[in-house]
Formats: structure tokens, C-alpha cells, sequence
């Protein structure tokens, strides 16, 4: 009995073995333990699914929800699934929690109520699977348009140029006969609309009409009839072309006079359905995939995917995880591409309030020897594909070396480790130096960004806010250090945080994470010394290009430069495992990071909120995946 | 003081132009000069000028490693025994590891016996839609496709200019030597001659069915077992038909290899039943 009562008050702090024992052992009919082959977590019964959140984040402190998605189990168990991966801010592993619905008239209750960072997941999941969420306020497709017919990543759902449901495909070889898949898909013939859409009413352009149909959520009823006069209140439509964008996304604001009432961000222009493709595509596959999404740190998302594929891997009988040097290579260029991220969000930030190009190209002139660099070891400057599953694409080689080949080439030739020692200690903290010079003391700066776009301890938690936007929040949440991975247990750095939470706040978090990452890179050099000639395969040759991935689930998750990368990969299929993965989810940071955008421009003028989505560093690649 | 952050920002900028001419003259202007020593300080760690290249005038050459569209190598004119032969073996790996799926592989079939014969009769390549991963080039076990390092593949029309056919993909051997000398060398280290493999092979049982005495003529020999050889290294995914064919022509020479390469066929085939089984 005392035992319990001692055990009541620290609850906070079980281990996620008790707290799951904790869940069972007082919501008894609510939960069962998921025991299938692989898999780990919780089954939550869908109508206490909100409660139990509750005692989850409240009494067990689980207050941070990374990840929340959807699976379809189509002829496995033939059940839609909603995972939700939550974490403690204090640091360690993930509580796994489910909830089942059937396939038809998919419905799972909303948790916005309890994390309102669950906003855009739930309303992806329910734009690509169908499944309802009641309760959630504003449940409308987000990735798709409201004329697309289906939901995408059902198992049944089939793309215009669908060939076969894995690849590889049969009609590559042995008699591959070339054709395009427009020559079959006529452009025009391959497209449907859902019966309730009238395609004419796109035809009218009257404002109203606009706004209305695409069902955006602005009330723009309120705004036209106050007093049936037309207000000073107004809709702008920021984007999708806008400069201060990067890339295409649309932000819809109400402005009373220059200040933003409220904001609405679109997207999905750049929406390719990449989960699809990926579990169309084999394991091995995906990696250059990773690349795509952010394409600032390709090394980062390469990282988070094998870690993801590799956990799954280990639990299959022949594995075996990467030398000690393939780490060291791993985390070199994780934290290269961290500079060349920080960098580059740093100086376009810049642009958007206002110092046009000059900081920039400073940035841009370390960025290119890094990306020189990574072109010399990976064989590309931005898609890199240079990590593989236990190990990665080759060693560094011994120079920096180019043959002239077209015409006017010009060549260069460096010793690599030289070349690396001289960016690590010389030219790249000159580099942030001379930012701080530039920048931290500027007083137009100062005065621009101080006090705008503020975001709370509690409301960054609360919206799954990660990376540098949480952290200058004054959350010291950093994955290398809550929930270590690689070598970086062993390695000496400090988590960056501010306390402001404004945009001031994010630009001293990404200074000082440059500065760390400077910190880490000096201690990765001698790792490299001492591990020459060792190879970075643990049996010392390449892995297979068709790997059996076992039974179950992963989440894999790094600290990338904009903040929490994940990938939730289910692996189906026989005992044997599979080659094709069932489920590939992406929890990227730029899409969840938007979630707070709204509530953060607030009250500000429309010339701030081009620097508050600067600020918050988003790459459209990864936005819409 | 109110404005001194501004200064000294204003002075580090005014610093850069003023170093951008120092540094010229320390170099005095022979870093513009078109040498790998000067475009290598001009592109290097310790410069503090203007690094821009004036493309099209200039180029910066790119590393060994750089992958572009792939090509696929065939031997040199001047080989003695193999002038002008694909590299390719046909096996498909590299159709299959393409992520967007953009290589078509025609295999060839002997017209007389219609069995498979090690050498592609159709090689396509998609460029449009390769990603230029390089999988294709990193996991070909014949070194028979490499990446490209000419990115200058511009056209104006893309529908005749953009599917490569095998004879646009062809390129010498000594080509793919030439622009990247140290990884030619590295995998010539790995194959343990500078020849093909199969060459490499030919040459080794022609002088071994010589001391044997066999019915069959050395050449033809040598031939049926590169086409097994083929066949083992695509068994190992599903391919039943070539290794059907090699094995069930009972003409090859039973070594210590064909058990454990009948064993993968075998494995091969239950695996691919049992994934039809699953409808998969
Ligand atoms: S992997 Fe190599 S040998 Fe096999 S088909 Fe492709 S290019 Fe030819
Ligand atoms: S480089 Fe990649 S995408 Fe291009 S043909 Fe080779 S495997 Fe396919």
C-alpha cells in the first residue's frame, strides 16, 4: 500500500514499461497491450481515447505529442489505426498509444482538446485516409483540394499512373520495352472529381464565392456584413507566389487596417503523396527519396531513415549496427548539414525583414564549400543518398580531387582531412563571428524582431512545436540529448535555449546551435583519426540491396536542423518481414511547426508575418511531402 | 551607444569589399589563372575573395564521385578479344534498385537456341525521370553502368532527346577511366583485373578446359558459363527462367559453385511462391 502511494506521487517519472502497467492497472477496460509481432504500445478503446490523453499527458506527464498518424490495415486485420507517439519534455522514450476503427465510416475522436498540435495531423489523416476526427474544429483537407476524389493513401486508393502495387516492376525486365506513362494516361482522361463537386463554381470569382468554396475557413460573412457595411476588416491572400514564402504556400489573413486578426495557412501545392511512393517503393529505395523532402540537410533525413529501418532491422537475427566510424562519418555530416540549415534560415530570415542579400551571400560562400565537400564524398551537393542501412554509400576519399572533362573545366585538388580541418577551425566559426558582428548587436535588427511573434513554453509544447521554435521558447528539448542516438551520448555540447519565445529568441538558438555544431565537428576529427582504415560496414562489405525487414514498428527520430524529424515505418508481410515497407510516415517538422503560425501572428502587422514564418524556418519540400 | 551594432556591421561589410581586393593582389591575379593550383586557391579554405566562376567561360570540373545520368560501358576498340562488347550482363539489378523505376532492360535471346544470352539487346534510361541516385552504378556486380559526369544535357525537345537508347548510353571503358582514375582503380582492385569479370573468367576455364580435354570447344564453354553466372546473380532476387535454362541445358561443367547456386535457385523459387501465394 505505501509502496502504491509513493509510486502515485512520482507517477510523473514511471518508466514507460510502469506507466503503461499504470494505465493498465486503473483504465483497465480501456486499454490492452499490443502484442503483435514487433509492435509496442497500448490499444486505447476509441470512446475513452480522449480521457485516457488525458491521464497520459496530465497524471503520467507525457505532455509533448511528436507524432500522431494513421495506418490502413487492409487485409491485415482490415482496420484503419491512429498511432500517437508522445514523449516527455524532461527527456526519454516514447508512450505508443492506438486507436482502432473500422475501415468504413473511419471515425476517431480529436484530441486537439488535449494537444493542439494533433491540428494538421489529424486533418492530413483525414484528408489522405478518411478517417473522421469529431471534435476536431476546423476538419478539412489540407494537402489535397476539396475536389480531389478519395482519400490517397487508403491501401485501395490507386495514382492515374498506377502499375503495380510494389516495385520493383515486372515490365522493367528481362522485356522492358520502353513507353511513358502519359502515352497510356492522356492528360485530361485521368482525372476525377467527387459527385457533390459543381466545377462550375469555381467559375465564379466573385470574392465571396472564393473564399467560400474552397471552404478555407475564414468567415467571411462576419467580415461582409457588419452592419451591411463592408468593413475595414479584409482578406489578403498571401502566396502561394510570394518571395518571402520559400516556395509555395499560401498564408490567408484577415487584416483589421495592417493588423492580422487572423491567419489561415494553405498548402500542399507541392504535395507528391511521397508516403505513397514510398510504400510503393523498397526500403533501399526511399533513401533518395529522404533527400527530397528537406533539401537544406538531405544528410539529416537520410540519418532518421535508417535509424528508423535499422531499428526494425534489429530485431531480425542478422543484423548487425554500424562500425564506430560509420557513426562518426553519420553525425559529421548531420551536423555540416545543421550549419549549412542554420545558415541558410538565418540569412533568408534576414531577407524577409528586410537586409536584402548581403548576410546571405556571406552564409552562402560556407555553404558552398560544405556542399563542395559533401559533392566530393556523396557524388551531390543537395541530394545526397550517403547513408545505407548499416553503413553508408563509401568512406571519405583520400582527396577533393576533380578531372577536367567539358570544356573550361577547372580543376581543384584537396586533401580532404585537410580540407575539413581548416572549415571546422578556421573559416566556419570565422563565418559565425562575423555573423554575430553583423547581426546580434545590429539595433534595426533588434528593434524588428524583439517581442514579435511570440510563442509560450506551454503553447510550444502544447502545439508540437520542435527544434529551434521550441527551444526559443524557453523548452530545453533537443532529441541529441532527451533521446540520444548515434555517438552523441559521448560527445560534449550543450542544448541551446532561449527564454524570450519571439523571433529575436529563435535567431540566438540557431547562432548558438552553430556554435555547438562547431563544438561537436572539433570533437568528430580526432574520432576520425583514430578510426582510419576502419571500415564503415560491420562485415566489412556493402549491405544487400533488397533487405528483409522483420515483423513490426519503428519510430525513428533525429534532431534535424528544423526541428524533430520522424519516420514511423511498419514493416507487414510474412514471418520473414518484407522488402517494401507497409507503412512510411514522415513527422516533419515543417508542417507541424506551422500549426502555431496562426496563433502567433496575431495581433501583428502583415509586414511581421513574413518574418514570423521566416523565423520559424520551414522548407516547402518537406511542408507538403 | 545607440547605432554601434549598425557601424560595426557597416564595417565588416565595407571589409569583405576591401579584402576581395587584397586578396587579388596577394595572389597577384594568377588565382584567376586557369591551373588547378590557382583555381584551387581561388575556390579554397583560405581565400578571402571573390569565389564566383563565370560559367559557361568557366566551369568548376566536378569530383570523381559527381553522378549524373548513368552510361553504360563497353570495351575499348582497341581490346584485343572483346572490342566493342557491353560491359552489361543483362541481369537486371540495376532495373531493380532504380528507385523511379526508369531503366528498361531488353534481354537478348540466342536466336538458334532462344535461351538468354549475357548481353542486352534494349537498354533504355528514362532521363526525365531518373533522380540520379546512383544505385544503378553502385550496385551493378558487373561495373557495367556508371554515372555520368557531363550534365549538359539541355534539349529542346524532350520527347526525341530524353528517352537514351543503348547506343546513346555507350561509352568506352577507357572514358569512364579517364574521368574518375581513382574509383576505376579501386574497383578493378575489388574485381582483381582490370578486364570484365567475365573476360577475366573466360580466360581462366579456356586454359582449364584445354588441360581437361573437354567435348565442348573452350569459347562456347566459356560462354554458357558466363550466361550461369549471370543467371546465380539474378536467382538471387526471382529470376527462374535463365537459370531454368542453364542448368537444365546440362552443357555446363558441375564445379563446387553450381550446388549452393542450385540451393539459391531453389530459395529463390520457394521465396517467389510463396509471395504469389500472399497475392503480393
Ligand atoms: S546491373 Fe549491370 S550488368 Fe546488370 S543489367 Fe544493370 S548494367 Fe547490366
Ligand atoms: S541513377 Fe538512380 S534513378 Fe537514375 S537510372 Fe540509376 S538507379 Fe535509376
Amino acid at each position: 500500500m505505501e509502496n502504491l502511494a509513493a509510486a502515485e506521487q512520482s507517477v510523473e517519472r514511471l518508466s514507460i514499461d510502469d506507466s503503461i502497467e499504470y494505465l493498465k492497472a486503473n483504465h483497465s477496460q480501456a486499454i490492452k497491450l499490443d502484442d503483435r509481432d514487433g509492435y509496442e504500445g497500448v490499444i486505447v478503446d476509441s470512446d475513452m481515447l480522449v480521457d485516457i490523453a488525458r491521464v497520459i499527458r496530465d497524471e503520467l506527464g507525457f505532455d509533448y505529442l511528436s507524432s500522431a498518424t494513421a495506418v490502413d490495415y487492409l487485409g491485415e486485420g482490415d482496420h484503419m489505426e491512429m498511432v500517437y507517439h508522445a514523449y516527455r519534455s524532461s527527456g526519454g522514450g516514447a508512450l505508443v498509444f492506438k486507436a482502432q476503427t473500422d475501415r468504413e465510416a473511419a471515425e476517431i475522436p480529436s484530441l486537439v482538446s488535449v494537444w493542439r498540435g494533433a491540428d494538421f495531423q489529424e486533418r492530413e489523416a483525414w484528408d489522405l485516409y478518411g478517417i473522421r476526427f469529431p471534435g476536431h474544429p476546423n476538419l478539412t483537407r489540407i494537402l489535397m483540394w476539396e475536389g480531389f476524389e478519395g482519400h490517397p493513401m487508403r491501401k485501395d486508393w490507386r495514382e492515374a499512373y498506377y502499375e503495380e502495387e510494389q516495385k520493383p516492376f515486372d515490365s522493367r525486365w528481362p522485356g522492358g520495352h520502353v513507353h511513358r506513362a502519359e502515352e497510356k494516361n492522356v492528360f485530361g482522361k485521368n482525372v476525377s472529381y467527387p459527385p457533390d463537386i459543381d466545377l462550375n463554381r469555381l467559375m465564379d470569382t466573385s470574392e465571396e464565392a472564393v473564399y467560400q468554396s474552397l471552404g478555407l475557413g475564414v468567415d467571411i460573412e462576419r467580415i461582409m456584413d457588419k452592419d451591411g457595411f463592408e468593413t475595414n476588416e479584409l482578406v489578403v491572400n498571401m502566396g502561394p507566389h510570394h518571395p518571402s514564402t520559400h516556395g509555395v504556400f499560401r498564408m490567408l489573413l484577415t487584416v483589421d487596417g495592417e493588423t492580422v486578426t487572423s491567419l489561415e495557412p494553405v498548402m500542399g501545392y507541392l504535395h507528391r503523396n511521397h508516403e505513397k511512393i514510398g510504400e510503393r517503393n523498397t526500403y533501399l529505395h526511399n533513401i533518395p527519396f529522404t533527400d527530397r523532402l528537406d533539401y537544406i540537410s538531405s544528410m539529416g533525413n537520410n540519418h532518421g531513415y535508417v535509424l528508423a529501418v535499422e531499428q526494425l532491422m534489429s530485431l531480425g537475427r542478422k543484423y548487425n549496427p554500424p562500425t564506430y566510424r560509420c557513426e562518426a562519418l553519420r553525425v559529421m555530416m548531420v551536423e555540416l548539414s545543421r550549419i549549412v540549415n542554420h545558415l541558410w534560415a538565418i540569412g533568408f530570415w534576414l531577407n524577409d525583414i528586410g537586409a536584402f542579400f548581403t548576410p546571405v551571400l556571406y552564409f552562402i560562400q560556407e555553404r558552398e564549400r560544405i556542399l563542395d565537400f559533401f559533392e566530393a564524398v556523396a557524388g551531390s551537393r543537395m541530394m545526397c543518398n550517403y547513408m545505407r542501412f548499416g553503413g553508408l554509400f563509401g568512406d571519405l576519399p583520400e582527396r577533393i580531387k576533380s578531372v577536367s572533362n567539358l570544356t573550361n573545366d577547372r580543376v581543384r585538388d584537396y586533401n580532404t582531412m585537410q580540407f575539413l580541418t581548416e572549415m571546422i577551425n578556421e573559416r566556419i566559426p570565422r563565418t559565425i563571428d562575423e555573423l554575430e558582428v553583423l547581426l546580434t548587436q545590429n539595433e534595426i535588427l533588434i528593434e524588428r524582431s524583439m517581442g514579435v511573434g511570440i510563442l509560450s513554453a506551454e503553447d510550444a509544447l502544447n502545439f508540437s512545436a520542435a527544434g529551434p521554435l521550441l527551444r526559443g521558447s524557453g523548452v530545453a528539448y533537443d532529441i541529441r540529448r532527451a533521446d540520444p542516438y548515434s555517438i552523441y551520448p559521448e560527445l560534449d555540447f550543450d542544448v541551446a535555449v532561449e527564454e524570450e519565445g519571439d523571433m529575436y529568441a529563435r535567431y540566438r538558438v540557431r547562432v548558438t546551435e552553430l556554435r555547438e555544431s562547431v563544438r561537436i565537428l572539433k570533437q568528430i576529427l580526432p574520432r576520425l583519426e583514430s578510426t582510419q582504415g576502419e571500415s564503415i560496414w560491420a562485415d566489412g562489405k556493402p549491405g544487400a540491396y533488397a533487405p528483409r525487414v522483420p515483423h513490426g514498428e519503428s519510430y525513428g527520430r533525429v534532431e534535424n536542423g528544423k526541428g524533430e524529424l520522424g519516420y514511423y515505418i511498419v514493416s507487414a508481410g510474412g514471418r520473414g518481414g518484407s522488402s517494401n515497407p507497409w507503412r512510411y510516415h514522415v513527422r516533419a517538422p515543417s508542417f507541424i511547426n506551422l500549426t502555431p503560425l496562426g496563433h502567433m501572428s496575431k495581433g501583428h502587422k502583415v509586414a511581421d508575418i513574413v518574418g514570423i514564418l521566416g523565423s520559424i524556418d520551414i522548407v516547402l519540400g518537406e511542408t507538403d511531402r | 551607444m545607440y547605432g554601434t551594432g549598425l557601424a560595426k556591421g557597416l564595417r565588416l561589410t565595407l571589409r569583405h569589399f576591401v579584402e576581395s581586393y587584397i586578396d587579388d593582389l596577394r595572389y597577384g591575379f594568377r588565382k584567376y589563372h586557369h591551373s588547378t593550383d590557382n583555381f584551387g586557391i581561388r575556390q579554397g579554405t583560405q581565400t578571402k575573395g571573390v569565389i564566383t566562376v563565370q560559367y559557361p567561360d568557366e566551369k568548376i570540373a566536378v569530383p570523381e564521385r559527381f553522378r549524373f545520368v548513368p552510361f553504360l560501358i563497353v570495351e575499348d576498340d582497341d581490346h584485343p578479344t572483346r572490342s566493342g562488347k557491353d560491359w552489361c550482363t543483362s541481369c537486371g539489378i540495376c532495373a531493380k534498385v532504380c528507385p523511379p523505376q526508369c531503366i528498361w532492360i531488353v534481354r537478348g535471346n540466342d536466336p538458334d537456341t532462344g535461351r538468354p544470352v549475357p548481353e542486352p539487346e534494349g537498354f533504355f534510361i528514362d532521363i526525365d525521370i531518373c533522380m540520379n541516385c546512383g544505385y544503378c552504378a553502385e550496385y551493378c556486380p558487373f561495373d557495367a553502368i556508371k554515372m555520368d559526369h557531363d550534365y549538359e544535357l539541355a534539349s529542346y525537345d524532350r520527347t526525341s532527346h530524353h528517352i537514351h537508347d543503348k547506343e546513346k548510353l555507350s561509352k568506352p571503358n577507357s572514358y569512364w577511366r579517364s574521368i574518375a582514375p581513382t574509383r576505376a582503380y579501386d574497383e578493378m582492385l575489388v574485381r582483381g583485373t582490370w578486364e570484365h569479370k567475365d573476360a577475366a573468367k573466360e580466360a581462366r576455364r579456356g586454359s582449364a578446359s584445354s588441360r581437361a580435354s573437354s567435348p565442348q570447344p573452350a569459347a562456347q564453354q566459356a560462354a554458357s558459363a558466363a550466361a550461369a553466372e549471370t543467371a546465380a546473380v539474378s536467382a538471387a532476387v526471382e529470376a527462374e527462367t535463365v537459370a531454368t535454362a542453364a542448368t537444365a541445358e546440362g552443357a555446363t561443367p558441375w564445379s563446387e559453385d553450381d550446388a549452393k547456386r542450385e540451393e539459391r535457385r531453389r530459395k529463390a523459387l520457394e521465396r517467389k511462391a510463396k509471395r504469389a501465394a500472399r497475392g503480393g
